[in-house]
């Protein structure tokens, strides 16, 4: 709590834990500089937990190694690894009050007394539940739970904070509070984190550095902005926001998907070859007008089926040509059943190479793309 | 105070890379908690084992093992103790119980598990107390007013002293399983127009059947075992198998000892089959943790 | 029953209030059960203490005659009390002590967990006089137990396992344990396993881990296990008879009364029983309380 980084340096190293003939995690490479911060992203099921698991020592790694400033810890019981994990359900040790929580750490590393309050208290300060120090954990709320949580798993400096989806058990506004919150604990105390999530915002706006899981094997790793912009694979693209994907066939700049044709730009470098491929759209780069302006771009006839009021404006579901489901957005109302016409730019238009099977989900052994600098 | 976190991490420093080794599985509490649950499991085979034995020994022997193996001893018992009276006596009363203890028991479950009101701790604490306080102190008194009603030696006095525990017990399992049924199921059903009886036929009693059968079940265990109770009010011509089998072993030296064996052995049988239906049809764990919402 | 009318307005009146106050039609289905339990459960008992307060020489005569042994057979009433308590304590103590690790051990997925519960479960369904037989058998001077002792050596001559306390205790352990291991699995299998999970994360050994989390999660549970299993052990008297000496060493609080009860002395059994009743509800409020000062705050398991 000194403001000054002492977190360690983690090195993970082709971790892999089967369960049975089921493998959760397979192959897992990272190397996470001191202070930094690594959300694990992915759908539910995808091994997060189990590679949190792995790292904290609650379940041994079926082949790999992980080391922490050096050494090896992976063959280590949990209580030697010098971590700390915030838990989905908290897990606070209903029968100690909040402050003996956050102490639990520090008297199993038998820090002395005096300092121990001293500690306690700047940590309840850091998580602002100085006034609630002496309740037990059943008189707060969730997030008040999760904070103390949180402060008792920092309280220890720890050289590793390990996070399993500490926001999902609360409610949205306080979900946001609380991601601030996490947010300004680590740029003042620069422990190094792993977060796990399954939701993109969280990870985004947290992290970083992100790690794109798949059925347990890692789709992409970058910083938030390179996941956002350059997903690397049609996984990752739909995962960060791309909602719309058509199937189609790349010839030169041109993008064919049967009834509907797509004008291609921009991302010279990463586009595929031509052939088989899958184009990915965000919504908010598909806009729906009545009358398209000359020359806007590519053009789509729409038929709308569902208008929603987002506020700052309709998002609007609709079949296109070929009775491909589209979402696209608009600053004005559609009734269900109108025509209009949903325009996208050339170079909001992402391509991904689409595998010769008949199957619209990318290939599990994919190569990691972007190797972390 | 960075210091002490660094020193404290630096104390458990693990051995040099790929020497590292999780200690092993076994320990000390565990071996002997372990050799404690297996002595229990063996000593209770084998004192089965000798009952066994003993009720099919044609001679008292010194050795391990009897000298000869033969099964007249049942028959003789069956005929000495009358077992089969004792058997049919014993259906009787446990099925009477059972019976009764449902009917009544399940109303109340109900009214305790869902409606406040005054009196609903009192109440609570009216089938709670008969859980604490010796059987002795309610049986002595208890079975002097059966002797007074003249129900003595008959079968209905003995169902009657049996209820008295049976009934706060069963109310007592079936409270979690009533609280666990949703309210808002019975709500739901209201608002689709059925009265309170179709609510009570159609809704709640199949979800309760889990819920029953463990109550009946575990009763109908309970009563078949039940002596103190039992044995204050029967008399020669109602007995139970345990009444009868606790008479016969207190005069040990009179009978011979093969037919005391042979009549526990039948008892024995009774209660196991009584114990497999049960494991079928409960699982016990969930019924030993009152507050049923913690274990479900 | 009209409506109308002073009476009916007032009739209707205090319904209304009634209902307001929760009672519906329903709560009336409560009432066989509760006047069964105040007819045959708290008319009795009050009944008992009221027989106990007429003995043959005034109000207190006859728990005068209890606690000067003038009782039949005159064996020592008030040692009976010791023993009882003795027998009672020791074997809920030990059952609690017993249970507690095994339960503990079995939180997991543990091999054949279902087949060893079922096993456990058997002395509790064979009840006390089966197992107090079977003992007597197994344990007497040429039971197998005495057998394979003097087989192997170990003894000169058989141990006095029948006929004293020591049997006694092991039968009680025998049909108490089950009941004990069984509250403490639903007690063990209430506790979150993360809190294990979480403690080890935050530096326990597995040792301190039991002691600072999960044991004082299960307090409660081990008071009310220990509680029962006291109830259980302190009323049964066929062990005592059967496999102890229930003419001296052995002889407990329910024989005592159940001797009186046999001999038409209703005023002394009453005693005997009433004696019983508040040494048990004594026991169990000091237990209780005790815990109260141990441990203060709340003790339910492990919620998220
Ligand atoms: N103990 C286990 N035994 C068998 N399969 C498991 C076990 N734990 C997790 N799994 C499987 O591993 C996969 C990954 O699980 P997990 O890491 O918990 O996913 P998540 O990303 O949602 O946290 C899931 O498909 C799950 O079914
Ligand atoms: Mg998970």
């Amino acid at each position: 709590m000194t403001g000054r980084g002492c977190g360690g340096a983690l090195r993970i190293d082709a971790l892999r834990r089967e369960f049975g003939s089921f493998t959760a995690l397979e192959g897992l490479e990272l190397d996470v500089p001191a202070g930094e911060f690594v959300a694990l992203l992915g759908p539910s099921g995808c091994g997060k937990s189990t590679a949190l698991n792995l790292l904290a020592g609650l379940l041994d790694p079926t082949t790999g190694t992980i080391s922490l400033d050096g050494r090896r810890i992976d063959r280590l019981p949990p209580e030697q690894r010098g971590i700390a994990m915030v838990f989905q359900n908290y897990a606070l040790f209903p029968h100690l009050t909040v402050a003996d929580n956050i102490a639990f750490g520090l008297r199993m590393r038998g820090c002395p007394k005096p300092e121990r309050a001293e500690r306690v208290r700047r940590a309840l300060d850091l998580v602002r539940l100085r006034a609630q120090a002496d309740r037990y954990p059943r008189q707060l709320s969730g997030g008040q739970q999760q904070r103390v949580a949180i402060a008792r798993a920092v309280v220890v400096e720890p050289r590793l904070v390990l996070m399993d989806e500490p926001l999902s058990n609360l409610d949205a506004s306080l979900r946001l509070d609380l991601r601030t919150e996490i947010r300004a604990l680590h740029q003042q105390l620069s422990l190094t984190t792993i977060y796990v999530t399954h939701d993109q915002t969280e990870a985004l706006s947290l992290a970083d550095r992100l790690v794109v899981l798949r059925d347990g094997a890692v789709q992409q790793v970058g910083t938030p902005a390179e996941v956002y912009e350059r997903p690397a694979n049609a996984f990752v693209a739909g995962f960060v926001g791309y909602r719309n994907s058509l199937p189609g066939t790349l010839t030169g700049g041109v993008f064919d998907a049967g009834d509907l044709v797509l004008r291609v730009g921009g991302y010279g470098t990463d586009r595929p070859a031509p052939g088989p491929a899958v184009a990915m759209i965000r919504p908010e780069d598909l806009l729906l007008v009545r009358e398209p302006a000359a020359g806007s771009g590519n053009e789509v006839p729409l038929d709308v089926r569902v208008c929603e009021y987002q506020g700052r404006g309709f998002a609007i579901e609709g079949s296109g040509p070929g009775g491909q489901l589209l979402h696209c957005r608009s600053d004005r109302s559609f009734r269900p059943g109108e025509r209009a016409v949903a325009v996208v730019a050339p170079d909001r238009v992402r391509l991904f190479a689409r595998p010769q099977t008949e199957t619209p989900t990318p290939d599990r052994a994919l190569p990691v793309d972007g190797q972390p600098s | 105070m960075t210091d002490v976190a660094a020193t404290s991490t630096g104390q458990a420093a693990p051995p040099p890379v790929g020497a590292a080794r999780r200690p092993p599985g076994y320990t000390l509490t565990g071996a002997v908690t372990w050799g404690g649950l297996w002595v229990f499991v063996g000593g209770l085979l084998l004192a089965v084992a000798s009952v066994l034995l003993a009720s099919l020994t044609t001679q008292l022997a010194d050795g391990w093992l009897p000298r000869g193996y033969t099964t007249r001893w049942y028959t003789q018992s069956w005929t000495t103790f009358g077992l089969g009276r004792l058997l049919v006596t014993t259906v009787e009363v446990g099925v009477a119980v059972v019976a009764v203890t449902l009917a009544v028991a399940l109303p109340t479950a109900y009214v305790l598990a869902r409606l406040t009101f005054p009196g609903r701790r009192l109440l609570l604490l009216l089938f709670l107390v008969p859980q604490v306080v010796p059987v002795m102190t309610y049986a002595v008194p208890l079975a002097t007013l059966v002797y007074r009603l003249r129900l003595n030696d008959t079968l209905a006095g003995i169902v009657l002293v049996n209820l008295v525990p049976a009934i706060p017990f069963a109310v007592l399992v079936l409270l979690p399983f009533v609280e666990q049924v949703d309210p808002r199921i019975e709500q739901a059903a209201r608002v689709c127009g059925a009265t309170n009886r179709r609510v009570f036929v159609h809704i709640l009693g199949p979800l309760l059947v889990p819920g029953l059968l463990a109550a009946g079940v575990l009763t109908l265990v309970r009563v078949v075992g039940q002596f103190e109770l039992t044995f204050l009010v029967s008399g020669p011509d109602s007995q139970t198998l345990v009444v009868a089998l606790y008479g016969a072993a207190v005069q040990a030296g009179e009978l011979a000892s093969q037919e005391i064996n042979a009549m526990a052995t039948v008892y024995m049988a009774t209660t196991l089959t009584l114990l497999l239906v049960a494991l079928r049809v409960v699982d016990p764990t969930a019924v030993a943790a009152r507050d049923g919402r913690s274990s479900r | 029953m009209s409506a109308s009318g002073p009476s009916g307005d007032h009739l209707l009146r205090w319904r209304d209030r009634a209902r307001r106050r929760g009672v519906t039609p329903t709560v009336w289905l409560v009432v066989p059960g509760a006047l069964f339990m105040v007819v045959f459960f708290v008319y009795p008992v009050c009944y008992g203490v009221g027989l106990s307060f007429q003995g043959t020489q005034g109000w207190s005569s006859a728990y005068r005659d209890f606690f000067a042994d003038r009782l039949v057979n005159n064996h020592g009433s008030r040692r009976s009390i010791l023993i009882t308590l003795e027998l009672a304590l020791a074997a809920s103590v030990v059952n609690v002590v017993l249970a507690v690790p095994i339960a503990y051990r079995m939180r997991g997925r543990v091999r054949a967990k279902r087949a060893l519960i079922a096993v456990v479960l058997v002395p509790m369904t064979l009840g006390t006089v089966f197992v107090a037989s079977a003992m007597k058998e197994f344990l007497g001077p040429s039971g197998w137990l005495n057998r394979a002792l003097l087989g192997i050596g170990a003894i000169e001559q058989p141990l006095p396992l029948v006929g004293n306390v020591t049997g006694v205790l092991l039968s009680l352990v025998f049909t108490g344990l089950p009941f004990a291991f069984l509250l403490m699995v639903g007690y063990t299998s209430g506790i979150d396993p993360g809190l294990d999970k979480a403690a080890a994360v935050c530096g326990a050994r597995p040792a301190q881990r039991f002691w600072l989390v999960t044991f004082p999660l299960l307090l409660p549970g081990m008071t009310i296990t220990f509680c029962l299993s006291f109830v259980l052990a302190f009323g049964v008297f066929p062990s005592a008879t059967l496999v102890g000496n229930d003419a001296g060493p052995t002889r407990v609080l329910s024989k005592v009364a159940y001797t009186e009860y046999s001999y038409g002395h209703y005023p002394t059994a009453s005693a005997a029983a009433v004696v019983m009743a508040v040494v048990q509800l004594a026991v169990l409020g000091l237990v209780l309380s005790a815990r109260g000062l141990l441990h203060r705050g709340p003790t339910t398991g492990g919620k998220g």
